[in-house]
């Protein structure tokens, strides 16, 4: 191969790897290293002391926000599977126009993200539209309320990153070949029958990826938890940011996060066993 | 009505449930998507008598005042316009660097291919949180102060995977290198060839990835609010805003932005139906 050809895609990759390598896998390992430090309270430095106890202790104080957070973040993950397979099965293969219905997903991303979520907070506030209505015409008693309570977490959650599931389960079942599910027809599979044995094996990178682009930044959300969940419903995300931005305790913060850091790979890798698919980067 | 007459309209009944039930089920899942968005344009028009106005939900009256004033509360203004910066710059610089590196990929194998492509798939397999977590220990470890300049490095961080990603997915299908062969086979130079082959063929998903890259970071909260330092971006400010009470204005800046996003989106439209006529016309 001509030398200079050689070295052209290193020369190419070469801005955008540096900034990886400097600006995201550096700072994992500061991360890793910066939980196993002890710091002075007063003056903020920090010294390496091998210091594991900050692990055990996270665990200890903080798993009711880890499992509460696990729970949250999964519910909300299975509803919108559930809400958006039959919207992504409709795009796919019945709508017309596949691309306007696509962009119509991506409007609330126009809108802020913390601005979307206040808005839920009005919506399903005491004596909000919701809420007020149904109290008003006596379907509700009056001290019924949905904030502050783990169900608006995953309500606000769940619509947050709706579009985040339905986008790759469209990708996946547009690239359904039309004609594999017409020969399984030909073989007088029936609808139902066709779509279990089908479609629905050809949409498991799909049903991958979604899952993965939905619970990814469901687990380490606190936006919702914050606006929408009171203070008896916090989850691991708030903890992460009180301890690094409130207490300024970088080592427990620092440990919580690699926690939950190590506890996405685990569980990433294992789900990708289960479905036997590994890709994420086509279904983006 | 004899029994075979029954079972027919019963199953053309069924049917006919069948075919309506998807696409309602489609149109209200798409509603429900775009319901607080309804409010926020709506109520940037209430109208509010108190002292210090702020947003709330008991309708007062109709007013344009908050947009004649949309840049009269302090601090709200400078941090729009911060974010529109910071969306603008990291966009450009992102989208350069990914779209180099997904044509690095695209076209070349290479020692180190496979690692790069899983360095890219760990940023979007970390959550947000983490990611600045590790940022800000690293510019404390470093002592770097932060502000515009740390946002900026952790915008462009975040958003060089998925531009990469983008870029990368709509190269797949072309043999760029053949193309350019080719160009050259009929007497192109290799500047003539960058810019008539090359660069058209990239374009569409430059354009796609910087998009993305400016929803990204025009849109960021968490990585934000660790890298921030007291620099305040247009969400960070509106979350800082959230205990005293929401100005009207923020709604205000809120349909601004949407209303942007939405002609965009509906020339894009126009231009796919366009297309899709045209293709139409040729069969």
């Amino acid at each position: 191969m001509h030398p200079r050809k050689r070295i052209a895609p290193y020369l190419l990759g070469s801005p955008a790897g540096l900034w990886l390598t400097l600006f995201f896998l550096v700072p994992l390992v500061t991360l890793l290293s910066l939980s196993l430090q002890t710091c002075d309270p007063l003056t903020l430095a920090c010294r390496l002391t091998w210091h594991w106890q900050e692990f055990s202790a996270s665990i200890a104080d903080y798993h009711a926000q880890f499992v509460r957070s696990l729970l949250y973040a999964g519910s909300a993950t299975a509803i919108d599977i559930v809400v958006s397979f039959p919207l992504a099965y409709w795009i796919a293969f019945r709508a017309r126009r596949k691309s306007v219905f696509l962009l119509m997903l991506l409007l609330p991303f126009f809108v802020s993200f913390v601005i979307r979520t206040l808005l839920w907070q009005f919506i399903l506030s005491d004596q909000g539209i919701v809420l007020g209505t149904l109290k008003a015409v006596r379907l509700l008693p009056e001290n019924f309320h949905v904030l502050a309570t783990g169900a608006a977490v995953v309500a606000g959650i769940a619509y947050n990153y709706l579009p985040f599931t339905v986008l790759p389960l469209f990708v996946a079942l547009d690239r359904v070949d039309r004609r594999v599910v017409e020969a399984a027809h030909d073989l007088y599979a029936t609808r139902a029958v066709a779509f279990v044995r089908v479609i629905l094996p050809l949409a498991i990178p799909g049903l991958f990826a979604a899952t993965l682009l939905t619970f990814v930044p469901a687990m380490g959300d606190f936006v919702n938890a914050a606006i929408l969940g009171g203070t008896s419903n916090t989850m691991i995300g708030n903890i992460i940011q009180t301890q690094f931005l409130v207490f300024s305790d970088y080592p427990s913060g620092s440990a919580l996060s690699a926690l939950l850091m190590s506890f996405m790979l685990v569980g990433v890798l294992l789900y990708s066993r289960l479905l036997r698919s590994a890709t994420i980067q086509e279904y983006l | 009505m004899n029994a075979s007459e029954a079972s027919a309209t019963q199953g053309r009944r069924r049917r006919r449930w069948r075919y309506y039930a998807l696409p309602v089920f489609a149109a209200a899942v798409i509603g429900y998507l775009l319901v607080p968005i309804a409010l926020m344009v709506v109520y940037s028009f209430n109208d509010s008598n108190a002292n210090l106005p702020t947003v709330t939900f008991n309708w007062q009256g109709f007013t344009t005042r908050w947009y004649a004033g949309w840049d009269q509360v302090p601090g709200l203004t400078p941090a729009f316009f911060l974010s529109l910066r910071l969306a603008l710059l990291t966009s450009v610089v992102a989208t350069a660097m990914g779209t180099l590196l997904a044509v690095a990929l695209v076209r070349y194998r290479f020692r180190g291919k496979r690692g790069i492509e899983q360095v890219l798939t760990l940023v979007i397999a970390t959550p947000e949180i983490v990611l600045g977590a590790s940022l800000l220990g690293f510019f404390i470890t470093l002592a770097i102060p932060k502000g515009f300049l740390t946002l900026f490095i952790a915008h462009v961080m975040f958003s060089i995977a998925y531009v990469t990603i983008t870029v990368r997915a709509r190269l797949a299908g072309f043999d760029i290198a053949g193309f350019e062969e080719a160009a050259q086979d009929l007497g192109a130079t290799p500047w003539v060839t960058f810019w008539k082959v090359t660069l058209p063929l990239i374009f569409p998903g430059m354009l796609a990835g910087g998009l993305l890259a400016f929803a990204l970071s025009i849109d960021d909260f968490v990585t934000s609010s660790f890298v921030a330092g007291t620099t305040s971006t247009f969400p960070l400010w509106i979350w800082g805003a959230v205990k005293v009470g929401i100005p009207p204005q923020v709604f205000v800046l809120g349909t601004m932005i949407f209303g942007l996003g939405l002609i965009f989106v509906g020339t894009n439209i126009a231009l796919e139906l366009r297309k899709d006529e045209r293709r139409r016309a040729l069969r």
